[in-house]
């Protein structure tokens, strides 16, 4: 069997990013911040077109909105969370901003390219070509190094806090460094499930992993492993069923695993928010 | 769409130009039906503190209208469809959405990417003018037609009549559930109802601002109005203003202008609660300075 290049590059990107969004993901959904992911979400099509709007790389706008905001919203948080009708208020203004941008967009390129909107949105991982595949795997890698890295401190602060830092462990910095990495994750996500699927890709292998197993390095790693293989299995039934986008079965393979595992271990009881 | 002039900026030819167009005299009267409905059901949902299942709401509205499209029904249709649906499923799975537990947040995000997966494989199955998936998640005042415009008049009157009905026990129920428990005050079956209304309200506003900025109209005029008076019944008459101005402003800028209409409405919306937020927060300053000036306050 012969392999176009469209969908190994598709593997390539796809597995590097999968990989550091499980283990990302498996963090966000332990310190109860699926909120930051929906975000980002938001953040990153704005940042997005608003960089395509102004002529420069996508990709530039994307990580650089991501980042800044995931660092903003760190600092926010630490003087109490804001109620969810000024969170909903500011995340709807930030996407009829991203509309007005897309708007100057393509009112200004002739509506050559009318697909960017929907790409940043929804992805386009069978779209890349080799260069951006290879950048998008060794950014994804450096996500994953970084993660694993600060792996242990941060599984100690986000399961105790106060104890973690009478042990002498940054905890603060540590959030800010972690939310950082959420805000570079999801910047990798955006390019491949797209902008409003990439909360899915972050919450469903974690979710999935912490209700397969409470230990907590199995968890990480099994949950980087399922968002690996969720992508594969993604990736290949995309390929077989081109009607499928690789963006919906990527979602589809995450809601179904998760929907099943939480089936088959419905009686136990759930892990709690801390 | 037929290019306009530009503006002359008097007001009377301006509104006659732009009632000249059919379409045009629609959008005004969807818009119109649609502000009132949103402020008076969002007024409540902000009262209640669910503006966040009105966002789920709005999200698994989106397959509905992007399926009705696929099956060559109007989009309006499968908003009505997914929504009324949504909300029974929402008021069925009582905890969904008040996050005790870090799992049910991972459970909810998973729901709300998983629909606009399932919308967006709706459109990609239609292959039609990829603009549609703009529209639907952005908004549109295209092509509304007189058959949309009484639909969405009815569902409004309908709802905005057993609003009026619920409306006292209601506003009891959400200030204070146990006292109007203790009363006798059915706060489950008000709850249920109130979730069906909420989802033909998101299911009206979907249809204008599109599935992504329904908190434009559902939520910005209630939380302005609620921010700058306490008294219930002049925040749900402010409520109603703000929101027909907005949704009127903003029809009259996306026409005028090569902007589309979400734009302008949500950025309309969010400046007149930025607003609200400043007057409420002077007021605040200047009655703290007033009492300690008195020497009431140290």
């Amino acid at each position: 069997m012969t392999w176009p290049p469209f969908l190994l590059y598709a593997l390539l990107a796809g597995t590097a990013i999968a990989a550091a969004v499980g283990l990302v993901g498996y963090f966000v959904v332990l310190r109860a911040q699926v909120f930051t992911g929906d975000a980002l979400s938001h953040v990153a099509f704005t940042g997005a077109l608003a960089a395509l709007a102004l002529g420069i790389d996508q990709r530039i706008g994307l990580f650089a909105a991501t980042i800044g905001v995931g660092v903003v919203l760190g600092v926010l948080g630490d003087r109490g969370r804001a109620d969810d009708v000024v969170i909903g208020s500011v995340f709807a203004w930030i996407l009829g901003l991203g509309v007005f941008f897309l708007s100057l967009y393509t009112s200004r390129r002739s509506a050559t390219n009318g697909t960017a909107s929907v790409d940043v949105l929804f992805g386009s991982l069978f779209g890349l070509s080799l260069s951006r595949a290879v950048t998008s795997a060794l950014i994804a890698a450096l996500i994953v190094t970084g993660m694993i890295a600060i792996a242990r401190p941060l599984l100690f602060a986000s399961i105790d806090g106060a104890v973690a830092a009478a042990r002498g462990i940054p905890v603060r910095l540590l959030g800010y460094g972690f939310l950082a990495l959420v805000g570079a994750a999801a910047a990798e996500a955006s390019q491949a499930v797209g902008a409003l699927l990439l909360l899915g890709l972050l919450a469903a292998p974690a979710g999935t992993a912490q209700r397969l197993t409470t230990r907590p390095y199995p968890a990480l790693f099994l949950s980087a492993g399922l968002a690996v293989a969720t992508v594969w299995a993604g990736l290949l039934f995309s390929y077989l069923l081109p009607v499928l986008s690789p963006s919906f079965a990527i979602l589809a393979v995450a809601a179904g695993g998760y929907l099943l595992t939480l089936l088959i271990t419905r009686h136990r009881p759930p892990v709690e928010a801390r | 769409m037929t290019v306009a002039d530009g503006p002359s900026w008097n007001p009377i030819t301006d509104l006659q130009q732009m009632w000249s167009f059919p379409f045009m005299v629609n959008a005004f009267r969807a818009g119109t039906i649609v502000a009132v409905l949103a402020a008076a059901i969002g007024h409540f949902m902000v009262l209640r503190r669910q503006s966040f299942a009105g966002h789920t709401l709005s999200l698994i509205g989106f397959p509905g209208a992007a399926g009705a499209v696929l099956i060559g029904v109007a989009a309006g249709y499968g908003y009505f469809a997914f929504c009324l649906a949504g909300a029974a499923v929402i008021a069925l799975l009582p905890r969904i959405g008040h996050g005790g537990y870090s799992e049910e947040s991972a459970v909810t995000g998973t729901v709300q990417a998983f629909a606009l997966a399932c919308g967006f494989l709706f459109v990609a199955l239609y292959r039609g003018f990829l603009n549609s998936v703009n529209a639907l998640l952005f908004g549109s005042f295209l092509g509304i037609t007189t058959a949309q415009v009484t639909v969405l008049g009815i569902v409004a009157v309908v709802a905005l009549s057993i609003l009026a009905v619920i409306g006292r026990p209601l506003a009891f129920a959400s200030i204070d559930p146990e006292v109007a428990l203790a009363r006798n005050v059915p706060v489950r079956a008000l709850s249920i109802a109130f979730l069906l209304l909420l989802g033909a309200a998101t299911a009206e506003v979907s249809q204008i601002t599109g599935t992504l900025l329904v908190f434009a109209l559902l939520v910005m005029p209630a939380a302005t109005a609620q921010a700058v008076t306490t008294a219930p019944m002049r925040a749900l008459a402010l409520a109603i203003m703000i929101g027909l101005i907005v949704t009127w402003l903003g029809l009259s800028l996306a026409y005028y202008t090569p902007f589309p209409v979400g734009f302008f409405v949500t950025s309309l919306a969010f400046a007149g609660y930025l607003g609200s937020q400043l007057i409420r927060h002077t007021r605040r300053g200047r009655t703290t300075a007033d009492l300690s000036a008195s020497g009431i306050v140290p």
